[in-house]
Parts: C-alpha cells; sequence; structure tokens
C-alpha cells in the first residue's frame, strides 16, 4: 500500500464519535503546531483524504479568517456528517489542548525554573520543526497536477517565501495578495485549457 | 493579576473586541496577537508584557492548535469567564463564516472559478508550511550550543517521516527525552 491513498483508496469515518477521537488524538500530538500530524494522521494513516484534497482545504482555511485547522477540522467533519460532524471534528481539536493548556497556566510558576524542562522543550521543538518540514517536503509532489505548470507553481511559491520569511510581511496582507495572483494565473491557465 | 482590574461590567465590550479580532484573523489567530496586545496590555493595562509572552509560550508548550493562548490570555484577565469568553469570541464567527464558505463552494467545486481558487492557492500554501518549517527551526541555527544537536534532531525527523509511517506522537516524545537529559 503506497503511503498516500488514491481516490479509490479512501476510507471513510464510522461515526461523529470516531472524527471526535481522531481529533482529540491528533490534536494531542499536535506540539508546535498541528497542522504536520492532521497531514499524517487524515491522509497516511487514516485515508480519509488524499494529499491533493489535504491541500485544497488547507488551502481554503487559509484565505478564511479563524485558526487554520479549526477551519479544516470544521470542513472535514461537516463533510462527513454535517453540523454535528463539525462539531465533533472541532471539539475534539479543541477539547483536551484547552484544559491542558489552562492546567499549565495554573501550574506555570511552579516548574518555568527548572533545566530539564527547558530542554525537554527544546527537543520538542526540534522535531516540530523536522515535523513542518517533512509535511512540506511530500505537499511539494501535489503541485504536480496543477494546471499551472511547474514554472508558475515555483514562482508563486519563491515569491510567497521572500515574503514572509524574508520581508516578513504579515500574512494578512500576503495571503489575500498572493492569493488574488494565483487565483487569476490559474483561472487563465484553465480558460487556456478548455479552449485548447 | 497585575494593573487595571477587570470588571464584570468591561465583560461585553472584551467579547465584541474578540468576536471582531476573529473575524481579521486570516493566516490564524497568531496573526492577530499584535493588535490583542496591543489591546489587553496597551490600552487596558489588564496585563503586562510578561504575561502575555507567557500565554503564548504556555500555548506553543501544549499540545494543540496555537489558538488555544487566546484561553490563557482570558484566563490571565478575569480567571474562567475570562477564557470562556475569549475562546468563544475568537471562535465563533470565522467557524460560521468557514461552514457557510465551505459549503457553497463544495456545490460549485468544479466550476473554473472554484477550481482556480484552489488551484491558484496550492504553491502558495505549500510555501506557507515550508516557511513555518524555517521559522521553527531558527532557534537551533541561532544558539552555537544546541545548533549540532537541534539540527541533527530535525534533520532525523524528516528522514522517519519520509521513510517510516510511524506516528508523530514517539518523535515528540523522543524529542523531549533527548532534551530533558541535556544531549542537545
Amino acid at each position: 500500500m503506497s503511503p498516500a491513498p488514491t481516490p479509490q483508496e479512501l476510507r471513510q469515518p464510522e461515526s461523529p464519535l470516531e472524527l471526535f477521537t481522531t481529533f482529540t488524538a491528533l490534536a494531542l500530538q499536535g506540539f508546535g503546531g498541528v497542522l504536520a500530524v492532521a497531514q499524517r494522521e487524515l491522509v497516511e494513516r487514516k485515508r480519509w483524504l488524499t494529499r491533493e484534497q489535504f491541500v485544497e482545504l488547507y488551502s481554503v482555511s487559509q484565505m478564511l479568517p479563524g485558526p487554520n485547522v479549526v477551519n479544516l477540522s470544521l470542513m472535514l467533519g461537516d463533510r462527513f456528517f454535517g453540523w454535528r460532524g463539525g462539531a465533533a471534528a472541532v471539539g475534539g481539536m479543541l477539547f483536551m489542548p484547552l484544559v491542558i493548556v489552562i492546567m499549565l497556566a495554573i501550574g506555570y510558576n511552579t516548574f518555568a525554573e527548572q533545566a530539564m524542562v527547558a530542554g525537554a522543550l527544546r527537543g520538542m521543538g526540534a522535531v516540530a520543526a523536522g515535523l513542518m518540514i517533512a509535511m512540506a517536503l511530500k505537499l511539494v509532489g501535489t503541485l504536480r497536477a496543477n494546471p499551472m505548470g511547474p514554472v508558475l507553481c515555483a514562482g508563486i511559491a519563491l515569491l510567497t517565501a521572500a515574503l514572509v520569511a524574508v520581508l516578513r510581511l504579515p500574512l494578512v496582507w500576503v495571503v489575500p495578495s498572493v492569493g488574488l495572483l494565483g487565483w487569476t494565473l490559474a483561472r487563465l491557465a484553465i480558460a487556456r485549457k478548455a479552449r485548447s | 493579576m497585575s494593573g487595571a482590574e477587570f470588571l464584570l461590567a468591561d465583560l461585553p465590550e472584551f467579547f465584541g473586541r474578540f468576536l471582531l479580532l476573529s473575524l481579521l484573523s486570516i493566516g490564524g489567530a497568531m496573526s492577530t496577537a499584535p493588535e490583542m496586545h496591543r489591546y489587553l496590555v496597551g490600552e487596558r493595562g489588564w496585563l503586562d508584557d510578561g504575561q502575555f509572552t507567557t500565554a503564548v509560550a504556555l500555548a506553543q508548550a501544549s499540545p494543540g492548535p496555537n489558538v488555544i493562548f487566546v484561553p490563557v490570555l482570558g484566563f490571565q484577565v478575569a480567571g474562567w469567564i475570562g477564557a470562556l469568553a475569549a475562546t468563544v469570541g475568537i471562535l465563533a464567527p470565522s467557524t460560521l463564516l468557514s461552514l457557510g464558505v465551505s459549503r457553497w463552494a463544495g456545490k460549485r467545486r468544479d466550476t473554473p472559478g472554484v477550481r482556480a481558487f484552489t488551484a491558484g492557492l496550492a504553491p502558495m500554501t505549500v510555501s506557507l508550511m515550508a516557511c513555518a518549517g524555517w521559522v521553527l527551526a531558527l532557534p537551533y541555527l541561532r544558539e552555537p550550543d544546541h545548533r549540532l544537536g537541534g539540527l541533527a534532531l530535525i534533520a532525523l525527523t524528516v528522514l522517519v517521516m519520509h521513510y517510516t509511517r510511524l506516528a508523530p506522537i514517539w518523535l515528540i516524545l523522543a524529542g523531549g527525552i533527548v532534551g530533558a537529559v541535556g544531549w542537545i
């Protein structure tokens, strides 16, 4: 079996409860961001989405206001079981993390000074960085089927990286403007394909 | 709680601010952090700088989405009721809007406009993920004491993710242990 499912190999959750437990499990694994874990669990382990569908869902989540992974949970849950599925997925994503972070806030003063705690956080942070990089590398492959072709895709990706990582512009400006550029170019590419 | 006192009469305005911020939080709740800082620390004086930064750090050290720094801010300002108001405020408007847009676009997913939307955004999305990985890796590049161990752990994680189907939690636990015993 290949690591990422083809559309024929996709499965479905059995119930909103399965959505709740799956999203709880992936939220609890997400130190320093849930996204990389979400890709791993939803695409490669649960097989509820193809890689392409994951990128598509995340792209839409990113254009909308709100936490991206929460929007992603909501949309995926809603696809399977309507608003009950959306609520189950979002509830799973948020409930345990909220309980834990408030407990940490209450207990913070007692353990903040310890070197072991700082070291453990540093180790987990490095793994979080590795997870993010590995996911980005995997998802580059999804761009192969993009109607804009490899050159334009690479151009948009490099432009985004330059604006965000080098110039450090706020995402509030980058996402709508690069998004509009991408949308326009993709629109033209699709129209050209339809004519030929 | 330091600084100015939070009164129950402040609650509706506090809640309203978070409702508004929710609609502005394109790119995630963290993109509204500067605005929250301006309101909670600068304008009202309910928190000091240290408390604000601690809330963000605690959220990053906890499992789950980054947005959980918002309930911690609410908790520091006004206890449980503050945590509840901030959480519902930051999530309700964006969640309802997303649900509506998702259903609307789902029905039109094969139209050129919607297809161009998802295809046009994909390269930016993948690039933003790579940038996030870069930003998370930066502290290890900058600190000479932890550079070698940190980079080795990052590289090892990438390799394990590429060649195995191991669940990420085992890597995170291993990273925590390696860090706690002082190897990186």
